[in-house]
């Protein structure tokens, strides 16, 4: 038992609602555009073209994924460690940023750094080589998807070291362990159980990627399937291919986080008297910790800050004082401001419903509803977001002007998209307070809005505001649908930024990059400060 | 008292003229975002057409003239269009398949696009020839023709974009296929090795050479003027080839379900008239289709002029696309 009664009916209506919303968003723009028959329809689907697509897809993601992950244990195992360790706030908060920045200022960023005239081969041609070393191809790929993927994937692990109780540490320096057995004891179990999830996150992010495959492939024996879908949606104009391209898509990359699953295995939660987490393993590995944590900053922090310097060579004075900027600035911070609103209100019962689906007398429904959330708020970042927007396009064209609709339209889309991420930092989250605090809250009879009040809320504050800031910088670096709607007036900063940058304002463009920078940066600040006051507060008790 | 029927009146008159104002035409033209960005020729345009027509120019921009088809195949009968401008020469055949448009009936004279364009339904409003831009402090001996780019030195790289999902990219298939013909294969397999890499758009591919990843990009023979008036430098430059250039047309025609198509055509009229020309070139970064009010500016002389056009029929480009990719796709990808 964990919910009380009222508690469950709500749960079950919620978990409803957030189900058919999600279904039927992505289930209306896919009926039309089905219907939509374009002049190529019926050619075959799978031909030798889509099949080596699909082949480097699955490859490219496949390795970026491991790279990702595996790098990510040793950074969150350090950062974990070394709580002490000098800006190490600011480290996690960096994580966030890539996010927030579109995909091509992101690859250029990267470039400026690796690229034939950037900072790593300028160092090697200082060493004595004469030649720049080229990473166009799949080195480029996978330095790029690192960049994005490594700092999230190391801020979940981290996140999940950090849900380690307090205790478990002062046991295991009491007991004297080494190094091999904290990790094997203490640290594996936690890990094991968050990997096959943030693994898959990454896995479907790298699965999509667009631009950065295209511009750092070197040619087209890198393309994506996402590429295939794009170009059966424009060039090719067959919207029944493009949907059933993205069916493609879903299935393989489904098929592969069904076996990532696999490896998945719920935890076993201990509790805690919520003592501030003291790290006594910490000191006699400080030197090498320091260095994992010093290469990761350095890898994570030089494209951004090669981003920062061509930013700062924008006329910014101006750039300010642009009443464009100004009108990009305001619809892009209501636009995922609202966003990030919707997508943790419907993240909330993806969470929980499956808690509720545990319990022995959940109904069948409710199983089912329980086993149905969590893949859909999942499997939606496969969903390619152009063809939804598409889609929509053509049902709102039947009822008004389609203009007047694209801002919910694009909220909804960026709400659904950051749907997997903003579950991925609640889920654990959740788990963990409820295993620790249902008893109590059911005997003491504190519950719905109560319970949510001065119970949940106060726990879960910093997770909250963790995932609202991921939603958020998500939905601000998103072009995505915009450009399919077409507004007069209605201007997006990447909007802005790319149009900037087509009419060979590129120093403008920097500058906006630099603003959705520091924005994503700021976003990050309420969910990293809002740990401190409690840790310090039980460090003086 | 007098005053207070004064004011009725007044107020009398200004309520019956209201809905006069309020009727006034409305001409919606579809086009590509960067045209109606500021500092693109929309605002301007709009401005100058609306002194002459009485009218409110109602500008809608999508991204690219990609878009631009796609987003009328969408809509279908229902389009708000008036017009539609911004559609390249390569899209004419589908946009016509759409059966959504109109013929112009309309034949301005002193046109001056070359290829010898001409079409019943589209106006061309200006062109550019396709270039490879190079950065001329890093590359002191560019090609100077599609030959040499081809059999050239293949640590001297290029940035080019994908013809799957740009239009220039598209733009420089055309142009080999029209030097190289049946031999088009072999010389993208020859090139491969000089291609740094393919990007989906423009945009990544000049940002690229700008970075300076590479000396040489696939763009526009127009390029260098932004350069030289907005950034007062003449560090990048246009290499004229030999064989000769492939253009890109741009064009404009009206739809079938225009609310006013005397307006519409009025607009067509403007459009290959000195006063809508003379502002394309320094905001849209492409040569006039007509005869501007003033000479070019200096810079636009000193481009590069080439002696040759290459323009192939959109019919022709529509019937082949689909297997020159193909074999592009093949020869790019060989190992």
């Amino acid at each position: 038992m964990i919910f009380a009664r009222t508690e469950r009916r709500t749960l079950r209506v919620a978990g409803g609602l957030a189900l058919g919303t999600v279904l039927a968003f992505v289930g209306a723009a896919t009926a039309v555009l089905l219907a939509h028959a374009g002049p190529g329809a019926g050619a075959p689907l799978l031909d030798a073209y889509i099949g080596r697509v699909a082949r480097f897809t699955l490859l490219q993601a496949t390795l970026s994924t491991l790279l990702s992950v595996l790098l990510a244990i040793p950074v969150a195992r350090a950062l974990a460690r070394q709580r002490d360790f000098p800006g190490r706030v600011w480290i996690i908060r960096l994580s966030v940023v890539p996010l927030g920045l579109p995909a091509l200022v992101a690859a250029l960023g990267v470039i400026e750094i690796w690229g034939r005239q950037g900072v790593v081969n300028d160092l090697l041609g200082l060493a004595g080589l004469q030649n720049p070393v080229s990473v166009y191809g799949l080195a480029g790929i996978l330095i790029a998807h690192v960049f994005f993927n490594l700092p999230l994937a190391a801020r979940f692990l981290l996140a999940a070291l950090d849900r380690i109780p307090a205790e478990y540490w002062l046991t295991s320096a009491n007991l004297g362990m080494g190094g091999g057995a904290v990790f094997r004891l203490v640290e594996w179990p936690v890990i094991r159980r968050v990997l096959p999830g943030i693994a898959g996150l990454v896995f479907m992010l790298c699965a999509t990627s667009f631009t950065i495959v295209l511009t750092l492939g070197g040619g087209p024996a890198a393309t994506t399937i996402e590429v295939a879908i794009y170009q059966a949606l424009r060039f090719d104009f067959d919207p029944q291919r493009a949907v059933l391209l993205a069916f493609l898509q879903i299935l393989v990359t489904a098929s592969l986080l069904w076996l990532i699953s696999l490896f998945g295995h719920p935890p076993e939660e201990g509790m805690t008297a919520g003592r501030a987490i003291r790290r006594f393993d910490g000191r006699r590995r400080r030197v090498p910790d320091g260095l994992v944590i010093l290469l990761f900053t350095l890898f994570t922090a030089a494209p951004l800050a090669a981003t920062l310097v061509s930013g700062l060579s924008a006329d910014l004075g101006r750039l300010a004082l642009d009443p464009l900027l100004h009108r990009a600035l305001l619809t892009s911070l209501a636009i995922s401001f609202a966003s990030a609103c919707l997508s943790l209100a419907i993240a909330l019962p993806i969470v929980l419903v499956p808690r509720l689906a545990e319990t022995g007398d959940a109904g069948i429904a409710t199983r089912l509803m329980g086993r149905a959330l969590p893949a859909v708020g999942s499997l939606i970042l496969l969903v390619p977001p152009v063809v939804v927007a598409t889609g929509w396009f053509l049902v709102l064209r039947t009822f008004s002007e389609t203009g007047r609709f694209a801002p919910a339209v694009i909220t909804v889309l960026n709400a659904l998209m950051a749907l997997p991420f903003v579950v991925r930092v609640l889920e654990p989250a959740y788990r963990t307070h409820l295993s620790r605090t249902t008893r109590l809250a059911l005997s003491l009879g504190v519950t719905g809005l109560h319970r949510l009040r001065w119970i949940d809320l106060p726990a879960l504050k910093k997770p909250l505001l963790t995932a609202f800031a991921f939603a958020m910088a998500l939905s601000l670096g998103d072009l995505g649908a915009v450009a399919i709607f077409g507004a007069e007036g209605f201007i997006t900063l990447p909007w802005l930024l790319f149009s900037r940058m087509a009419s060979y304002r590129t120093a403008d463009a920097a500058g906006i990059a630099l603003l959705l920078g520091v924005i994503c940066l700021l976003l990050t600040l309420p969910s990293t400060t809002a740990e401190r006051p409690t840790e310090r507060q039980s460090a003086d008790a | 008292m007098r005053k207070t029927l004064f004011s009725t009146i007044a107020a009398l008159a200004v309520s019956l003229a209201l809905p006069a104002l309020a009727q006034e035409k409305t001409l919606t033209v579809y086009t590509y975002e960067s045209f109606v960005a500021e500092w693109g020729p929309g605002p301007k345009v709009k401005e100058a057409f609306e002194k002459t027509c009485g009218c409110t120019v109602e500008w809608v921009g999508v991204a690219d003239g990609v878009e631009l088809l796609t987003r009328l195949k969408l809509e279908g009968e229902g389009t708000k269009a008036d017009l539609v401008l911004g559609l390249d020469t390569n899209l004419i055949t589908e946009a016509k398949a759409t059966g959504l448009f109109e013929a112009h009936g309309l034949s301005p004279e002193g046109l001056t696009v070359p290829g010898g364009f001409s079409d019943d339904t589209f106006l061309p409003y200006d062109y550019g020839h396709f270039a490879v831009v190079y950065d001329s402090e890093t590359l002191k001996t560019p090609p100077t023709s599609l030959k040499e780019l081809v059999e050239g030195d293949p640590s001297q790289k290029i940035v080019i974009e994908d013809p799957r999902t740009s239009t220039p990219g598209l733009g420089l298939l055309l142009w080999v296929k029209s030097v190289y013909g049946d031999e088009a294969a072999g010389a993208w397999g020859k090139l491969k090795d000089r291609v740094l890499t393919v990007t989906p758009g423009w945009s990544e591919a000049y940002g690229l050479f700008t970075k300076g990843e590479a000396p040489m990009v696939l763009s526009y023979t127009t390029s260098p003027a932004y350069h030289v008036i907005a950034e007062q430098t003449e560090r990048y430059k246009a290499a004229a080839f030999s064989e000769g250039h492939y253009v890109q047309i741009e064009v404009a025609g009206l739809t079938r379900t225009a609310d006013d198509k005397d307006l519409a055509r009025q607009f067509l009229t403007f459009m290959t008239g000195p006063d809508f020309q003379s502002i394309i070139p320094e905001t849209n970064w492409m040569m006039p289709a007509a005869k501007t009010k003033d000479p070019l500016p200096a810079a636009f002389d000193a481009l590069v002029k080439p002696e040759k056009t290459f323009l192939m029929s959109s019919d022709e480009v529509a019937a082949n696309r689909k297997a020159w990719i193909d074999e592009w796709l093949a020869a790019m990808s060989a190992r």
